[in-house]
C-alpha cells in the first residue's frame, strides 16, 4: 500500500521525476491563484456585488477576525501569510472529494515545508516588530540556563506542526484504503466525510498555531500575563 | 526463523501495541477536555465562541499524541526501515 503520494511518479523526463505531490500542489496553487484572479479582476464597489466577490470578502474578513481574536494588534500585517497557509491547506484537504486526487498535505515533504515556513516566519515577524536584540534576548528570558530548552522547544514545535498535519491527512487516506478492502461502499464514504471535517479543522489549527507562535514571539514580554486564550493552551501543549 | 521473519513479526506486534497504548491517554484526555468545555459552555453560554475555539485547538493538540503513535505504527508496518537493510545484507551474503 502507498502511504505517501511521493512515491507515485506521474511523469519522468531525463531523470527528473514529477511525483503526485508536486503535481497536485501545482493544481491547488493554480486553482487558488486563477480563481482569485478571476474574481478580483472585476471587483465592484457599487451596491451590486457579484456572489464570488462576496465569497472572497467573507473569507478574508473572517480570517482577519480570527487573527485579531488570537491577539494580534494589527491583523493586516499577518493576513497574507496566515491566510495563505489556511487557504492552501484547506483547499488541498477539501479537494479530496475529487476522485483520483491525493491530498499533497498527506506527504511529509509538503507538511514539513509548510512548518519550515512557520519556523522562518516567526523570527522574521518578531524581528520586524521588536528588533533583533529584543528578539534574541527572549531566548535567555528567565535565565540563560533556559537557552537550550528554548531552542529545542522552537525545533520540536516545528516538527510537531509538520507531523500533526501529515499524520492527520495521511491517516484519513490510509483508513479509507484499508476500509475499502474490508467493508466496501458505505463505510469509506462515512470516513471520507469525517476526513473532510478533519481536513478543514487541521487547516484551521495549522493557521491558528502559526499565528499563536508568531504572536507570542513578537509580543514577548511586553505583557507577560496578557489575555488568556488558545495561546496558553497551545504553548503548553506544543 | 530467519531475521526478516523476526523483524516482521516484532514490527507487527509492536505496531499494534503502539497504537493500542498510545490511544488510551489521548482518549481519556479528549473526553475530559470535552466534558469540561461543555460544563463551561453550560455555565457561560456567552463565552461559547471562545470556548469552542479553544476546545478545537486543544483537542488537536491532544489528538496529535495519538497521531504520532499512528505514524510510528504505520512506519513499522508499511515503511519499515529495517526490512530493506536485512534484505540487502542477505543479498550480499548470498552474492559472496
Amino acid at each position: 500500500m502507498e502511504i505517501s503520494p511521493d512515491s507515485w511518479i506521474l511523469y519522468e523526463w531525463k531523470g527528473l521525476r514529477l511525483n503526485a505531490t508536486i503535481v497536485f500542489t501545482w493544481v491547488v496553487m493554480a486553482l487558488l491563484v486563477l480563481g482569485s484572479r478571476a474574481v478580483t479582476a472585476r471587483l465592484s464597489e457599487s451596491e451590486t456585488v457579484s456572489r464570488w466577490q462576496m465569497m472572497l470578502e467573507v473569507i478574508v474578513t473572517s480570517i482577519r477576525d480570527q487573527i485579531a481574536e488570537v491577539g494580534a494588534d494589527d491583523p493586516g500585517r499577518y493576513l497574507p501569510f496566515i491566510g495563505t497557509l489556511f487557504l492552501f491547506i484547506a483547499t488541498a484537504n477539501l479537494l479530496a472529494v475529487v476522485p483520483g486526487y491525493v491530498p499533497p498535505t498527506g506527504s511529509l515533504s509538503t507538511a514539513a515545508a509548510l512548518a519550515l515556513c512557520v519556523l522562518i516566519a516567526v523570527p522574521l515577524f518578531s524581528i520586524g516588530e521588536r528588533g533583533l536584540r529584543d528578539y534574541l534576548s527572549a531566548y535567555v528570558q528567565p535565565t540563560p540556563l533556559m537557552l537550550p530548552f528554548n531552542i529545542v522547544a522552537e525545533i520540536s514545535r516545528t516538527i510537531a506542526l509538520a507531523v500533526r498535519l501529515y499524520g492527520n491527512v495521511m491517516s484519513g487516506t490510509v483508513i479509507v484504503g484499508i476500509l475499502i478492502s474490508v467493508a466496501p461502499f458505505f463505510f469509506p464514504v462515512v470516513m471520507q466525510l469525517l476526513g473532510l471535517l478533519t481536513g478543514l479543522i487541521q487547516a484551521y489549527i495549522f493557521a491558528i498555531l502559526a499565528m499563536v507562535y508568531i504572536g507570542s514571539a513578537s509580543r514577548g514580554r511586553r505583557d507577560p500575563d496578557g489575555p488568556s486564550g488558545p495561546r496558553n493552551a497551545a504553548e503548553t501543549g506544543g | 526463523m530467519d531475521s526478516a521473519t523476526w523483524i516482521a513479526m516484532i514490527s507487527i506486534f509492536t505496531a499494534g501495541l503502539t497504537i493500542a497504548i498510545g490511544s488510551i491517554g489521548p482518549a481519556l484526555a479528549e473526553g475530559r477536555a470535552a466534558s469540561q468545555a461543555l460544563q463551561a459552555i453550560a455555565q457561560q453560554p456567552d463565552a461559547s465562541n471562545t470556548i469552542t475555539r479553544t476546545l478545537f485547538v486543544s483537542l488537536a493538540m491532544i489528538e496529535s499524541t495519538a497521531i504520532y503513535c499512528f505514524v510510528v505504527s504505520m512506519i513499522l508496518i508499511f515503511a519499515n526501515p529495517f526490512t530493506s537493510s536485512v534484505a540487502e545484507t542477505a543479498a550480499q551474503a548470498a552474492g559472496g
